[in-house]
């Protein structure tokens, strides 16, 4: 059953294009990886589908659990079970761990959450979510915060990048969990070993999806840096 | 009911302890307008209270090599709505000894109502000392609160305060604290406070690192809501060799508020470092955004935010 889809999204900046056409759907429970090089628009179709300010699609259309969300604000897409976890996520000043992963629901055990992300609870649930923190820490924060939210689509938005190599086996945990409580998953990396975990993946290249399906064969087509669909002329980034 | 117990009772409301005034090894000294109501002491710190015209005339003492293990309570109000309450203070920490002040300063029906402090701390070398004001003003705003400060850090001692003003009307503040840090001194100044209506700030902080090696903080965070208005003005001088001070200011600003940040940061000897930061502005919007997408309204998300910043 298809959670997320976009129907020929296309989105402009001061009359440039930044996203072209772009369709693609997910699934329940499906965990999908975006792949691109940079400034490709996988963010930006992040911030497209979180309703960040600033980002509604120039024409087409977002359904979610079939509902047209196009005009719908941050919170309310929240509400109806959509959340992110920004590749650079802010600091907080004032805010311990504890209470950053109880903002939505007092009853949830942070803790537990903290170790699903490879963090000591009794190390971290005092700190505070500000600059004390390294951004591989509070990254690992973030996802946990997201994962303490029970969310029906999570975006997340390079969860791998500024976290060690050796943890990558953490962000492979994170992402079974989400699938575990049959939650679709948004997933955008450059990280080959964390695209095979995904059921399907999609390759963006000048704003739209050239290559979608199994991810070894997408992660595949990513490596060669070469796109068969522009054949070079209109990929300018490839 | 007597003014001690008008005065405590308002000071539970506020959300503070009154066993405290129990408990004899805690020093305490409570004063309502221009009436002594209540004073103890514990040994090694020695208070002399007196009643002026205009308020309150206090001299402290924590004798050399003292440390007062539990922190000493100076609770000021005023419970009528009109008045004037001056607060003069003398304190003086001896070599090597340590205490922790918390002020609590308790106006919960201020109409017309004056608290002035004027505060003289000599903090001596290797000794340490606390000291934390926190103000519940009712929800009138017709109070004016000036308190001032001149502070001199010997060797190797170290001072810090904590300003807190977040519950209720500020009504008219004016804050005027100076620090001199000597050689391997410590010092930092913290000021919270949160503006509605048409409450006006004003906070100057000034620290002069006149010591070789010594370090200076002055760190503020004012919101400010509906017509409120600060000016923020942090002082850092390095005078000395290996001084090292800095200047952190951030206000947030809502509705018709106006916010105004002056770092000033002068340095006399080629090898001192000051450096400063102030941001003003709206709520952030990255953070705003992160809350929301966290299933908070954008109402939440300010209170998160404002009430973080403020703690």
């Amino acid at each position: 059953m298809t959670l997320l889809e976009l129907k020929d999204i296309s989105y402009k900046v001061t009359g440039k294009e930044i996203l072209s056409g772009l369709s693609l759907s997910i699934g329940t429970g499906e965990v999908h990886a975006l792949l691109g090089t940079n400034g490709t628009g996988k963010s930006t179709l992040a911030y497209l589908v979180m309703g960040c300010e600033g980002y509604r699609p120039s024409s087409g259309e977002i359904m979610f659990a079939g509902e047209l969300i196009n005009s719908l604000k941050i919170h309310e897409r929240a509400k109806l079970g959509i959340t992110m976890a920004w590749q650079e996520p802010v600091r907080f000043e004032g805010i311990a761990v504890r209470d950053y992963l109880v903002l939505k629901d007092k009853n949830i055990d942070p803790a537990h959450y903290l170790e699903m992300v490879g963090l000591h609870s009794e190390l971290y649930l005092h700190r505070m979510v500000d600059k004390s923190l390294s951004g591989g820490e509070r990254k690992r924060i973030e996802l946990a915060s997201i994962l303490a939210l029970s969310p029906k689509l999570a975006i997340l938005d390079e969860p791998d990048s500024g976290i060690d190599m050796l943890s990558t086996q953490d962000i492979v945990n994170v992402i079974s969990a989400f699938k575990n409580n049959s939650a679709s998953v948004l997933l955008i990396t450059h990280r080959e070993e964390i695209v095979l975990i995904a059921d399907k993946a999609s390759q963006i290249c000048n704003g739209r999806v050239v290559c979608s399906g199994d991810p070894e064969k997408v992660a595949e087509y990513y490596k060669a840096r070469k796109c068969l669909v522009c054949d070079g002329e209109v990929c300018a980034y490839v | 009911m007597s003014d001690l117990d008008a005065l405590m009772k308002a000071f539970g409301e506020a959300g503070g302890d009154k066993a405290i005034l129990e408990n004899n090894e805690i020093a305490h000294l409570v004063a309502s307008g221009h009436k002594l109501l209540s004073m103890k002491s514990v040994g090694g710190l020695e208070v002399d209270a007196k009643e002026t015209l205009t308020g309150i005339s206090v001299r402290v003492t924590v004798k050399e090599v003292v440390r007062i293990k539990n922190p000493a309570h100076l609770c000021f109000g005023v419970l009528h709505n009109k008045g004037t309450q001056r607060i003069k203070m003398d304190v003086k920490l001896e070599k090597d000894s340590s205490a922790h002040f918390i002020a609590h300063c308790i106006f919960p029906k201020a109409e017309k109502i004056r608290h002035i402090m004027d505060a003289v701390v000599e903090v001596g070398e290797g000794a340490e000392m606390r000291y934390s004001e926190t103000h519940f003003h009712g929800l009138y705003g017709g109070i004016e609160v000036v308190p001032k400060s001149v502070v001199t850090v010997a060797r190797n001692g170290r001072y810090f305060t904590d300003f807190t003003l977040t519950t209720g009307r500020v009504g008219k503040l004016d804050i005027d604290y100076s620090v001199e840090a000597g050689e391997n001194a410590v010092t930092e100044l913290t000021a919270r406070v949160f503006g509605h209506a048409n409450d006006a700030i004003k906070i100057k902080e000034k620290v002069v690192l006149a010591g070789e090696n010594s370090r200076g903080l002055i760190k503020t965070r004012v919101a400010l809501e509906d017509e409120a208005e600060a000016e923020v003005t942090g002082i850092t001088e390095g005078n000395a060799a290996g001084a090292r001070g800095h200047v952190d200011c951030m206000e947030i600003v809502k509705d018709n508020a106006v916010a105004k940040a002056i770092p000033i940061v002068n340095v006399t000897n080629p090898l001192a470092k000051v450096t400063h930061e102030a941001a003003i502005g709206s709520v952030d919007k990255r953070q705003m955004e992160t809350l929301m997408a966290h299933g908070l309204t954008p109402e939440e998300a300010v209170d998160v935010i404002v009430k973080g910043i403020l703690k």
